[in-house]
C-alpha cells in the first residue's frame, strides 16, 4: 500500500485520520462495479461497541469482508489489512485496550501483506498463494460460526423445549436398610468403650473457699482470742487454695483496719491482734 | 399387568426431573420385575396416547422425557416470566467446535476461532454439564481434550450427535486456488482499484 500513498497523496492524508476513508472506494464483484456500504464507517464511539459484539478478530474480519459485499474468494489482503489496521490504530488512538488476540491478527496481516508485496521469482510461482491461508482460515472459521449459529436455532430446553412435570404426591422416602454383621457392631463397640475409658473425667470440686468467709471466721475468731498466732490461722488440710484464700482474708482485714499485725522479735512468731476499741 | 405398568411409567416421568432411562425404570419395581420389551411397549403406548394430548414422550440421550409439544410451546413461554438464558457468540462457537471436532483440546478451539478461550468459559460449559474432559493428547504439555456430554444432547432434545444440524462443508481447495490468480503487486498502487 506504500506506493497507493506516494501516487495519491491527497487521499492518504485523509486517510491517517478518518475511517471514512473507505466510503471513496469503488470495489467491483464479479465484474459488477458497487459502492461501498455508507454505515462500513464507524463511529469511533460505536466502534469500541461494535467490537465487542464480535467474538474475535476473525469474526471481525468477516464482518468487513462482508460490508465490502465481497466474497471471502476475492478478498484483497492490502486492502483488508490496511482497513483492519486503521481500526485497530484508531482503537489504540482512544486507548481502547484491544484484546490481544487483535492484535497478534494485525501482525499477521501485515506479514501476510508484506508476503505478498515480494516479487515472486518464476521458479517459485507453484508456491501456494499467501492469500490462501487467510482464506483457508477464514472458511475454516465461517464453518464453525455457522455451526454455532444453527446450534443456536436447535429447540432447546426451557426455551423451546418443557419437560412436563406433575407435583410429586406426599410420600414418605425409604431410606434403603443396610444389613450390618454383628463382627461390625461388636468392633465399633470396642472402639466406642476404648474412647470412653480415654476420656476419663476428673471431676475437680472446689472447697467454697470465699476471702469474705475467712475473714469473718478471722474475726469472730478474735471475739475469743486476743492474740492469734499466725500460722494457726491456716489449715493445711485446704491446701494452698486455703493457704492463699487466709493469706488474703488477713491482708483484707489489715487494709481495712481491723486487725494488727505484731512480731514481739526478730524471726520470733507473728501475732495478729485486734484493734482496740477507743472508748 | 400393562395397564398397571403404562400408569407407574408414566407417574415416573412426571415426576422425575430428569430425563428417564429404561435401566432406571426396571430398578423401581419389585419382582417380578417386568422386561425391557414390556416397558418399551409400555412407552410407545404413551407415545401413542399422546397424540390427542399437550405432551410428547421423547427420546433423547439419556432416557425418556415427557415434554409438552414444541408446537405448542410459544404459549407455554408466555407463563415463563424469565427469558430463557441467550449464549455468547463465544460459547456457541467453542460448543460447536467441541460438538462437531471432539475430542478436541483448547488450543485448537483458539486456533480455529482465532481467538484466546478464557478459562472462566470453559468452567462454565463444564459447570453446565455439556462438556468433559475425555483425556489428554500425548503431546508436550499434555492438553485436555474436551468433549461433549449426554446432558448436552438432553439440554438440545437430541438422541446421538449425528442429529446436530450438518456442518457447513467446507470450499474443496483446488477451487480457490483457481480462483486466485497471482495478484501482482503493481496493482496495487490505486485506491479505486478494482479487487479481483
Amino acid at each position: 500500500m506504500v506506493e497507493s500513498k506516494a501516487s495519491n497523496p491527497q487521499n492518504s492524508e485523509e486517510k491517517s485520520n478518518n475511517p471514512r476513508q473507505e466510503e471513496m472506494f469503488l470495489a467491483t464483484v464479479k465484474g459488477k462495479e458497487t459502492n461501498l456500504p455508507d454505515d462500513l464507517y464507524v463511529p469511533p464511539n460505536a466502534l469500541e461497541i461494535l467490537l465487542d459484539s464480535f467474538a474475535g478478530p476473525l469474526d471481525f474480519l468477516l464482518y468487513l469482508i462482508k460490508k465490502q459485499n465481497l466474497d471471502i474468494l476475492d478478498i484483497n489482503v492490502a486492502k483488508i489489512t490496511e482497513q483492519y489496521t486503521s481500526y485497530i490504530d484508531l482503537m489504540d488512538a482512544m486507548q481502547v485496550e484491544l484484546a490481544g488476540d487483535y492484535l497478534v491478527m494485525a501482525a499477521y496481516l501485515a506479514e501476510l501483506k508484506s508476503r505478498m508485496l515480494l516479487p515472486r521469482p518464476e521458479e517459485q510461482a507453484e508456491e501456494e498463494d499467501p492469500r490462501a491461508e487467510l482464506i483457508k482460515r477464514l472458511q475454516e472459521y465461517q464453518r464453525y460460526k455457522e455451526a454455532a449459529e444453527r446450534i443456536d436455532k436447535i429447540p432447546r430446553l426451557d426455551r423451546e423445549l418443557f419437560a412436563a412435570q406433575a407435583k410429586l404426591p406426599e410420600f414418605a422416602t425409604v431410606a434403603p436398610l443396610i444389613d450390618v454383621p454383628l463382627e461390625d457392631l461388636t468392633i465399633a463397640l470396642a472402639e466406642v468403650m476404648r474412647r470412653a475409658e480415654q476420656s476419663q473425667a476428673h471431676l475437680i470440686n472446689f472447697e467454697e473457699l470465699s476471702t469474705r468467709e475467712r475473714m469473718s471466721q478471722i474475726l469472730e475468731r478474735m471475739k475469743t482470742e486476743s492474740f492469734i498466732e499466725f500460722t494457726s490461722l491456716f489449715n493445711s488440710k485446704e491446701g494452698k487454695i486455703g493457704v492463699v484464700v487466709t493469706f488474703l482474708a488477713i491482708l483484707e482485714l489489715l487494709k481495712d483496719s481491723l486487725i494488727e499485725i505484731v512480731q514481739s522479735e526478730e524471726f520470733g512468731p507473728i501475732h495478729i491482734k485486734g484493734i482496740e476499741e477507743v472508748h | 399387568m400393562e395397564y398397571k405398568l403404562k400408569e407407574i411409567l408414566e407417574a415416573l416421568l412426571l415426576s422425575a426431573s430428569r430425563p428417564i432411562s429404561i435401566d432406571d425404570m426396571v430398578k423401581v419395581f419389585e419382582d417380578p420385575k417386568p422386561s425391557k420389551d414390556e416397558i418399551r411397549n409400555a412407552l410407545n403406548s404413551i407415545e401413542e396416547d399422546c397424540s390427542s394430548r399437550g405432551i410428547e414422550l421423547k427420546r433423547i440421550a439419556s432416557g425418556y422425557r415427557l415434554q409438552v409439544k414444541q408446537s405448542l410451546s410459544e404459549y407455554v413461554a408466555k407463563l415463563w416470566e424469565e427469558k430463557p438464558p441467550k449464549f455468547s457468540k463465544a460459547t456457541l462457537e467453542t460448543l460447536a467446535l467441541i460438538a462437531y471436532k471432539q475430542p478436541i483440546t483448547r488450543g485448537e478451539i483458539e486456533e480455529i476461532r482465532g481467538v484466546t478461550v478464557g478459562t472462566q468459559l470453559m468452567r462454565g460449559l463444564m459447570e453446565r454439564g455439556w462438556v468433559k474432559i475425555v483425556g489428554q493428547r500425548d503431546v508436550p504439555g499434555r492438553p485436555s481434550l474436551y468433549s461433549t456430554t449426554k446432558e448436552f444432547l438432553d439440554y438440545f432434545g437430541l438422541q446421538h450427535l449425528r442429529e446436530l444440524p450438518e456442518l457447513p462443508a467446507l470450499p474443496e481447495l483446488k477451487s480457490i486456488e483457481l480462483e486466485l490468480p497471482i495478484e501482482e503487486p503493481e496493482s496495487l498502487d490505486d485506491n479505486s482499484q478494482t479487487i479481483n
